[in-house]
């Protein structure tokens, strides 16, 4: 077993989470500014991009580019077709960032349950 | 750590819809400041708001709430003939703010339910810091 992936997926879930409530945040935030679009972006394709893969990419020049596996950036955040467009040109749905703020906040205590759960296991192994 | 960027950005909504608030006040306050002239009639007072984009990191995702500045209403004020009224002008005039007490209270509920949505975002943030701060505990 190594170290290195004793946590699984879950590390980068939480960090892909944090980050989706951050993206939520700003279009709550911004729910009555003229203009605004609210964005979103794919949390499972983003944390297919994320997970390391088995072996990462061999580099000869510094310049060769290496796969996406920082933060999202603005080009994969998505915007939201509104259901009920507004006449200033806001698409922020307040219920529906609502909801999903919320649906994310309890996605990420189930990986916080998941990673204690995790060092729980690894504390065990080691004192016995 | 990217959880305190939230903070940040609900603050800033915050902010801007208590600067909506305020203008509400002042609006609802001066409702009956009548005046002699028109230059010096009370005009009702509007915020504007705009996505605050992070000129360092064109990239970054949070985007917060800037105040552009406050405009004045260009709606037409309120002449009313009002000879007795001290305030009256040589031709017996008085004139009211073009402050529309309908929209104000309308405007005062989105505002204060936008700084409420807001609190909640933040009450959320800080619960899921703690728990993460408790990882593994």
């Amino acid at each position: 077993m190594k170290l290195d992936n004793a946590f699984g997926i879950h590390e980068q879930a939480l960090k892909l989470r944090t980050h989706r409530a951050e993206v939520l945040a700003g279009n709550i935030a911004n729910a009555d500014t003229p203009g605004y679009k609210a964005r979103d972006f794919d949390f499972h394709k983003q944390l297919q991009q994320q997970l390391p893969a088995g072996e990462t990419m061999r580099t000869t020049s510094p310049r060769h580019i290496q796969p996406n596996s920082g933060p999202v950036s603005a080009s994969e955040l998505f915007y939201r077709i509104p259901s009920q467009p507004s006449l200033d040109g806001n698409t922020v749905d307040s219920q529906l960032e609502h909801t999903a703020y919320a649906a994310n906040a309890m996605e990420y205590q189930a990986s916080l349950r998941f990673l204690s759960g995790g060092i729980k296991k690894l504390m065990t192994a080691i004192k016995g | 750590m990217s959880m305190f960027k939230i903070f940040d950005t609900a603050a800033s909504g915050m902010s801007a819809q208590s600067l909506r608030l305020n203008l509400v006040a002042s609006n609802m306050a001066n409702v009956d400041s009548v005046s002699s002239s028109i230059d010096q009639t009370y005009r009702a007072r509007q915020p504007v708001f705009s996505a605050m984009l992070n000129q360092l990191n064109p990239n970054a995702s949070a985007v917060g709430v800037q105040m552009k500045g406050v405009v004045e209403s260009q709606a037409p004020l309120v002449m009313e003939y009002a000879p007795e009224h001290s305030m009256a002008n040589a031709d017996g005039y008085i004139y009211r703010p073009n402050v529309n007490m309908v929209e104000e209270m309308a405007n005062m509920i989105s505002a204060s339910r936008s700084y409420e949505s807001n609190v909640e975002v933040i009450n959320t943030a800080k619960q899921l810091l703690a728990a993460t701060l408790k990882l593994g505990e």
